[in-house]
């Protein structure tokens, strides 16, 4: 399956000159990751730092597609089958957050947002 | 099944409202039956198409691709159901004075046309590319397949049946009343609609949310919920929206909003016989 991250740099870079903002805003170090998996999300309790924006990896290693979503940090994301794909979330406070897949809405995941040790 | 029921019937749902909605609103149109159906038609070969591609969509950007996409096609949902709107508000009085529908003028059918027919596809693209995926992964997990899939399609024939039932109940208001209310309500569905337009695009990292929650109401209605759904496609309801995404909302609904007044003030009054309109002699 198609794992490339992203296969068309050049449209991206078009699109970051047309808006302004760069995509990834967040810092690159220890990225998060989050896998999908039998319909699962592992681990189903996910750990960021408050305060910033956070580039969350999710990987779907389901053939199945899945629909991360929460109204809890406002995100909706088709993860399709066999694919990983990068959320961004934040600026978040401290606490914990839910997440579900919504084609699957018995699989739920929680957002720990941890204030940033400095 | 009962949950397949409630996941499709929920993703369905939106579009529904929308298509009912516009349907309605565009009442006297010629030919209105047979446009609704190309636009879902168009809708669905579209949900397909971007059910079939999501994979490259979504590596489109640096893997931002699909909330690039999803804020396209809300944008210029939500740009046409303005243009409809503040079209309407110039002319739609005029109209229902006259007991004239929007099929009598030329220009005002062939603007409707347009904009009936893209909007409930794009509607119908947008969440039936979901319930795409939905089903597809119900039979792609093969064992007891069948009665999920049965319970997806009895909740795409109860989400058509809302749409049908509003559409209908719209339908029976009178003309003039009719166009005031679809008015309103379109006027708050295009905000909405504009408004998560810039929230996708802050999910994708290309505006900032300034604050990520403004405030979280999602124990008084859960962003989840059927009521929850309904009033994220009339008003744009998140139960916890970023600032941007609120200021989104306030720009588009004022500047929507004035642009309607200003239009539906500055063509008053109407004509006295009503078949020509003459410019006042200035100077």
């Amino acid at each position: 399956m198609n794992r490339a991250r992203s296969p068309h740099p050049l449209l991206g870079a078009v699109l970051l000159l047309i808006v302004g903002l760069p995509a990834a805003a967040a810092t690159a170090d220890s990225t998060p990751q989050l896998v999908i998996r039998d319909q699962r999300f592992v681990p189903d309790a996910l750990t960021i730092p408050a305060g910033r924006s956070v580039r969350i990896l999710v990987s779907n290693e389901d053939a199945i597609p899945a629909e991360l979503e929460s109204y809890d940090f406002n995100r909706e994301q088709v993860i399709p089958g066999h694919t990983e794909i990068p959320i961004f979330v934040g600026p978040l406070e401290p606490g914990t957050y839910g997440f579900f897949n919504d084609f699957h809405p018995d699989s739920k995941g929680k957002l720990v947002v941890e204030p940033a040790a400095q | 099944m009962i949950g397949a029921l409630l996941v499709v019937f929920r993703e369905i749902l939106e579009a529904a409202l929308v298509v009912g909605i516009v349907a309605a609103a565009v009442k006297g149109l010629p030919h209105r039956g047979r446009l609704v159906a190309i636009g879902i038609g168009l809708g669905v070969a579209g949900a397909v198409g971007v059910a079939l591609g999501i994979d490259t969509i979504s590596q489109l950007a640096q893997g931002t691709g699909q909330q690039l996409f999803q804020a396209g096609v809300l944008g210029a949902a939500g740009l046409m159901l303005t243009a409809h709107n503040i079209w309407m508000a110039e002319h739609g009085r005029a109209m229902a004075a006259r007991f004239r529908t929007l099929g009598a003028d030329v220009t005002a059918g062939r603007a409707s046309v347009a904009m009936l027919v893209a909007v409930t596809g794009l509607a119908v693209m947008r969440e039936g590319s979901e319930i795409a995926l939905f089903l597809y992964g119900i039979a792609a997990s093969g064992t007891a397949a069948m009665p999920l899939l049965l319970g997806g399609l009895a909740g795409l024939a109860s989400g058509i049946a809302v749409g049908v039932a509003l559409f209908t109940g719209l339908s029976r208001i009178p003309l003039q009343r009719l166009f005031s209310i679809s008015g309103l309500i379109i006027l708050f569905m295009a905000a909405g609609m504009l408004a998560h337009a810039v929230q996708f695009l802050v999910q994708a990292g290309y505006l900032p949310a300034l604050v990520a929650r403004v405030w979280d109401s999602s124990a008084i209605v859960a962003g989840g919920s059927l009521v929850g759904r309904s009033l994220g496609a009339l008003i744009g309801y998140t139960p916890a929206p970023s600032l941007m995404q609120m200021l989104a909302w306030i720009v588009s609904l004022a500047a929507i909003g004035g642009l309607m007044f200003a239009r539906s003030h500055g063509s008053a009054p109407a004509p006295t016989n009503g078949a020509t309109r003459v410019p006042g002699s200035a100077s």
